[in-house]
Parts: C-alpha cells; sequence; structure tokens
C-alpha cells in the first residue's frame, strides 16, 4: 500500500488533491481510497487530505500517520504543524515553493535523502498562470506523478476531466502538464548528478 | 458499472436508481452531499415523476416523509447527528404508523459538547423507536443497502435507516460498483403499500389507541421487525442473484470459525478490525470478528450462533449508555445469556467524536482482551492524565468551570497538533 498525506489551507484544493488522486490511481486500475481530516472547513485554515493506493479491496480506516509521500501545498505550514510526523525514511516530499529545501531550513532534515525523492514547485504561479486563480493543487498533484512515477500523467488528466470542464479543465491540464514536465527534468538531472557524484 | 466516487454521491445513485417519488430533505453535514446529489438530478430530470420538497427542518422532513408515504409515494430522506434528533416525535410516528420511509443518517456525535465527527449516538438514540437500523461497512454496502432498504420496508410496511458513517464513509472517495437500472427494476417493484390514503377507497390513519387495544399494536410492532429477521437474509440472498455481490444480511462473520477471541462492531471500523485480525491471525492468534449489519432487529440467534465456541467477545461500539455503558455490547450478551454459553465480555467504547481508532491502540486492545486482562467497559486511547486533572479541579474548587472549556486548554497545551 501506498499512502499520501496532502497539508494545505482551506481553500487551496487540498481535499480535491486527495479525490483526484485517487480517481487517477482508480484509471489505472488501482484500488485507491481518498478522504478529508474533517475538520471544520475555513478558507486558511490548515487542512490534511489523505490518499491511499493499494492492489487489492482497502479496508482500513485510520487517518495515514506514516506516509510514503507527503505533498506540502503551503510552506508557510512549515512553521506551525508538524507536517512530517510520522513521514517513512526516504519517503517522497513535494513542496510548492519557488524555494530551495535549503532556503527553507530543511537542510538537515533531508540531509540523508535521495536527492530524486525530493522536489520544490512554484505550483501557486503555475496555477495563476494556466487557470487565472492561485490554485497550486492541480500543478503539483502532475508534479507527484512526476516525482513518484505512482501515477501517469495520462490519467492525472482524466482526473481533471472527472472533475472540472470546458476551459477551467483545458488551463488545469495545461498546467499539470507543464508541472510535470519541470518536475521530471528536475529529478532526471537529480539522478544524474547523483550517477556523478 | 465501476466508478470512483464520494460515499454521498454514491448514495444518491442508488436513491435515484430506486425510483422515488418523493425527497424531502433538510441539510445538515454531513449527508448534505446525498441531498444536494439527489436534488440535482430531480432537476435535472434524471429522476422522472419525483418531488424534490426543500422544507423548514428536520421536523418538517420527517412530517412531509409521513405525509407522502401515507399517500403512497416512495418516500425518502436523510439526516444526521442533532438533525435526527429534532425529528424524533416523526420519528416514532413514522414507525408507529407503518410508514415505509427509507433514511439515510450520516452517522454522527450529539451535543453537547458540540461535535461535527463521527460516531454511532445519533442513530443508536432512535434504537427503540421503532425503525428497523442497518449499518453500512463500506460505500458499497451503503449503496447496496439502500436498494434493499426500500424493499424491506415496503414488504412490511416499516421505516428503515440506513446507517453509514459520517465523514469516514460519506465523504470518503472509493471504488464503487453502480448497478444498471435494469439490475434495480429487476430487484425492487413498484411501490404497492398495504395501507393508503385513497379517495377511491377512504381509510384513517393515525387513530387514538386506548389500553384497550394499545399493548396489541405495539406487539405487532415487534412482530414485524421478527418477521425482519427473516425476511433480511432472504432479501440478501435476492440482491447476490441479481447484483453478485455479498452485501446486507444479519451479520457478517470473519474467520470466526475457530476463533477464541471475537470481536464485535458495527460500521466503517469493522475494515480496520479485519487489518487487524489478518496481522494478529499471521501471528497464530486465533481471532475473528463479527460484523452487525442489522442493528434492529437485533439477530440474536445469528449472533449466538456465531461467538458460541469462542472463549470471549470483544463488543467495539461508538457510542455509549452513560451511566452503565454497552449498548450493543448489552444486546451481545443478551444473545447468550441463559443458553448455558461460558463466555467473557468485555465493552470497549471506541471513535467518540471522531476520534480515530489506529491499528496500534487495537492491537494493543485485542491482546490485553486475548489475555483476559481487560476491565469490562474500556475506553479506547482515553486520556487519563486529562480526566483526572479535571475531577480534581471539581473536587478542590466549586466552581470549576465548565468541563469542556477546561479540558480543551489542558489538552491544546500538551498536543502536537497534525492540523
Amino acid at each position: 500500500m501506498f499512502e499520501v498525506r496532502i497539508h494545505g489551507r482551506g481553500g487551496q484544493g487540498v481535499v480535491t488533491a486527495a479525490e483526484m488522486l485517487s480517481i487517477a490511481a482508480f484509471e489505472e486500475a488501482h484500488h485507491a481510497q481518498a478522504f478529508p481530516s474533517f475538520g471544520s472547513e475555513r478558507t486558511g485554515a490548515p487542512v490534511v487530505a489523505f490518499c491511499r493506493i493499494a492492489e487489492k479491496e482497502i479496508r482500513l480506516r485510520e487517518p495515514i500517520m506514516e506516509p510514503d509521500a507527503l505533498i506540502i501545498q503551503d510552506p508557510t505550514l512549515l512553521q506551525s504543524v508538524d507536517v512530517f510526523s510520522g513521514l517513512k525514511k526516504d519517503g517522497f516530499i513535494l513542496i510548492n515553493t519557488k524555494s530551495t529545501f535549503e532556503e527553507l531550513g530543511l537542510a538537515d532534515y533531508v540531509r540523508d535523502w535521495p536527492a530524486d525523492r525530493l522536489c520544490t514547485l512554484a505550483a501557486t504561479d503555475l496555477g495563476l498562470k494556466h487557470v487565472g486563480r492561485p490554485m497550486p493543487n492541480v500543478p503539483l498533484l502532475a508534479g507527484f506523478a512526476a516525482l513518484s512515477g505512482v501515477i501517469k500523467l495520462e490519467s492525472v488528466i482524466m482526473a481533471i476531466n472527472a472533475k472540472f470542464s470546458g476551459k477551467v479543465a483545458a488551463g488545469n491540464i495545461a498546467g499539470a502538464t507543464e508541472a510535470f514536465e519541470l518536475v521530471r527534468a528536475r529529478i532526471e538531472s537529480a539522478r544524474k548528478e547523483a550517477a556523478h557524484a | 458499472m465501476l466508478k470512483q466516487m464520494e460515499g454521498s454521491h454514491a448514495v444518491a445513485e442508488a436513491v435515484a436508481l430506486c425510483r422515488p417519488e418523493v425527497i424531502c430533505a433538510y441539510p445538515i453535514s454531513p449527508q448534505t452531499h446525498i441531498v444536494e446529489g439527489v436534488g440535482e438530478m430531480v432537476k435535472a430530470g434524471k429522476i422522472t415523476n419525483c418531488e424534490f420538497i426543500n422544507v423548514e427542518s428536520e421536523f418538517a422532513a420527517m412530517s412531509v416523509a409521513i405525509g407522502s408515504s401515507a399517500t403512497g409515494a416512495r418516500t425518502y430522506t436523510a439526516t444526521a447527528s442533532q438533525g435526527l434528533l429534532f425529528m424524533v416525535e416523526a420519528v416514532y410516528n413514522a414507525s408507529g404508523l407503518g410508514l415505509p420511509i427509507v433514511m439515510t443518517v450520516a452517522n454522527r456525535a450529539i451535543g453537547a459538547p458540540i461535535n461535527i465527527w463521527n460516531d454511532h449516538s445519533d442513530s443508536i438514540s432512535q434504537r427503540d423507536s421503532g425503525w428497523i437500523q442497518l449499518f453500512a461497512e463500506t460505500n458499497q454496502e451503503a449503496l447496496d443497502l439502500h436498494i434493499q432498504a426500500f424493499k424491506l420496508a415496503e414488504e412490511l410496511s416499516l421505516p428503515v435507516m440506513v446507517c453509514m458513517d459520517g465523514f469516514i464513509l460519506t465523504h470518503a472517495y472509493e471504488r464503487v460498483d453502480i448497478p444498471t437500472q435494469e439490475q434495480v427494476d429487476a430487484f425492487l417493484p413498484p411501490y404497492e403499500p398495504r395501507q393508503v390514503l385513497d379517495t377511491h377507497a377512504p381509510v384513517s390513519i393515525g387513530a387514538m389507541v386506548g389500553p384497550e387495544a394499545f399493548t396489541e399494536v405495539r406487539y405487532l410492532a415487534h412482530e414485524k421487525q421478527m418477521q425482519a429477521l427473516d425476511l433480511i437474509p432472504k432479501l440478501a440472498g435476492e440482491f447476490k442473484t441479481i447484483f453478485g455481490r455479498d452485501s446486507g444480511g444479519l451479520v457478517r462473520p470473519y474467520r470466526t470459525e475457530d476463533a477464541e477471541t471475537i470481536v464485535i462492531a458495527m460500521g466503517s471500523v469493522l475494515g480496520t478490525i479485519k487489518d487487524t485480525v489478518d496481522e494478529m491471525r499471521d501471528a497464530g492468534v486465533k481471532i475473528g470478528v463479527l460484523g452487525v449489519i442489522s442493528f434492529r432487529p437485533f439477530p440474536l440467534d445469528a449472533v449466538r450462533e456465531a461467538i458460541k465456541h469462542a472463549k470471549r467477545v470483544v463488543v467495539l461500539e461508538k457510542t455509549f449508555a452513560v451511566g452503565i455503558g454497552g449498548i450493543l455490547a448489552t444486546d451481545v450478551r443478551t444473545s447468550f445469556f441463559g443458553f448455558g454459553i461460558q463466555i467473557e465480555s468485555y465493552t470497549v467504547i471506541a471513535g467518540l467524536g471522531g476520534r480515530p481508532i489506529t491499528k496500534a491502540s487495537l492491537h494493543e486492545l485485542f491482546e490485553k482482551a486475548g489475555r483476559d486482562d481487560l476491565p469490562r467497559l474500556t475506553f479506547l486511547d482515553l486520556d487519563w492524565k486529562v480526566v483526572n486533572k479535571q475531577l480534581e479541579r471539581e473536587r478542590k474548587m466549586r466552581r470549576s468551570g465548565p468541563a469542556a472549556e477546561n479540558i480543551l486548554r489542558d489538552v491544546s497545551s500538551t498536543a502536537a497538533h497534525l492540523g
């Protein structure tokens, strides 16, 4: 079972992202279960959503406490929420930011991490560029597809079409495609660097 | 057709396939998505010959349901938590009059303290209301139980609550198999009322009944629930023939055949318990779990049959009767009391007000139970430090303040929050 935890703030489409991840996984014939952290839904408040992906029926209903991957939609959460709680060693980390892990003060935390499991992406900018709204969720989901390889970009696009239509869907697909390519290029260069080191 | 969708929407699709004629509802989270979904389908003409009535309260929702059901319309509504409490007087009338209304209860705690999260306090508070109560383990089962519920209700002329865990199921996206209209039509014939307000054959419904006949009318309500004990498994069988799935029934045993310890629970927590049971089985522990689907009527014989060989039962329930303890546990004990069966029984209150029930906690709990090292009544993961601090405060100070506010302060000073 592969478990993903998504942290963000109310209004950033955190819950939608987890639901779309489950749809993308379903489209690839996996079993998937997405659910939110059922808090009071207020704009700006910290929100957590979860997604499990497995090859058999998922019966477990507890929150994800030891995720294989983290998507952090808002880097300001790093100061207030223990987003890394329980993250498995060498788990995937994708953060929505223009900064690097070092600039976020995470150099020590990720010191021994494989470089191709870490990525930052300016996803809010991609949302603004392609959808006209500061929504980082879909670009991050596509970035996560590139980073983890757990789902394909095509499946993310199918999930976009399941959730949105018309111009919004088209904008999200363009944002997702750009995010996917950006992250894929970064992961490839990280792997090359690691091979040369 | 397999689809990845939210539990609420899956239920809305199921209700639509049942060809309801009146849907009356007042939105209350977490069932709101269900009535939004069916409301949209009525408006878009996807549900034909159906009136969607926006009512002004839950009391009105059940009152309208009573009226429409009495005139022979297949009637559906949904509620949760305080909403269910607000309609209680009408809830008793619906069952007392024998009207086959189907209602989803998206299970949630009831206040005070105010709490929007899942437990079973709402529908269990209506344990004795005369409604049938069926508990779904998954979103697939929630969907399937609605289809079965209309048939069950209409065969017996009794209302049915389909209970599904609020948020945990209603807001979860998972795989569901949405049946075809042809399948549902083959299973569920058009509603033919056993009693109906009909201008061509006038009757009155709702007579005042005095001491000379009240007991007899009430006994018949019990008799009908006893008939449901036969009908529920029969319908589950018919359902399987048409839909090819095991859904519903009275109880669902899992790895209980040679089990020394049998856990008994209702609703979505059964999934987490099954995963825990599998891990303990791998370690050689003889443990199994019995899911109770039909809480009312309570299947005494089926429960006894499933547990009679065990050394102990651990009844884990998401609500409790303040002042005594378990509710489901009391029913379970009734199933074997007086039959010469020696079984230790433990009551565990868990998951109140949305507290997660984790595999880690269940492992520890079941291991203790296996050693018969468990108190008769356990509150899973109860923070004794916080409780004792408040008790101490109350002992020392007369004006010690409201318990909820005090405890929240104590908890927020120690807990690390995820989000």
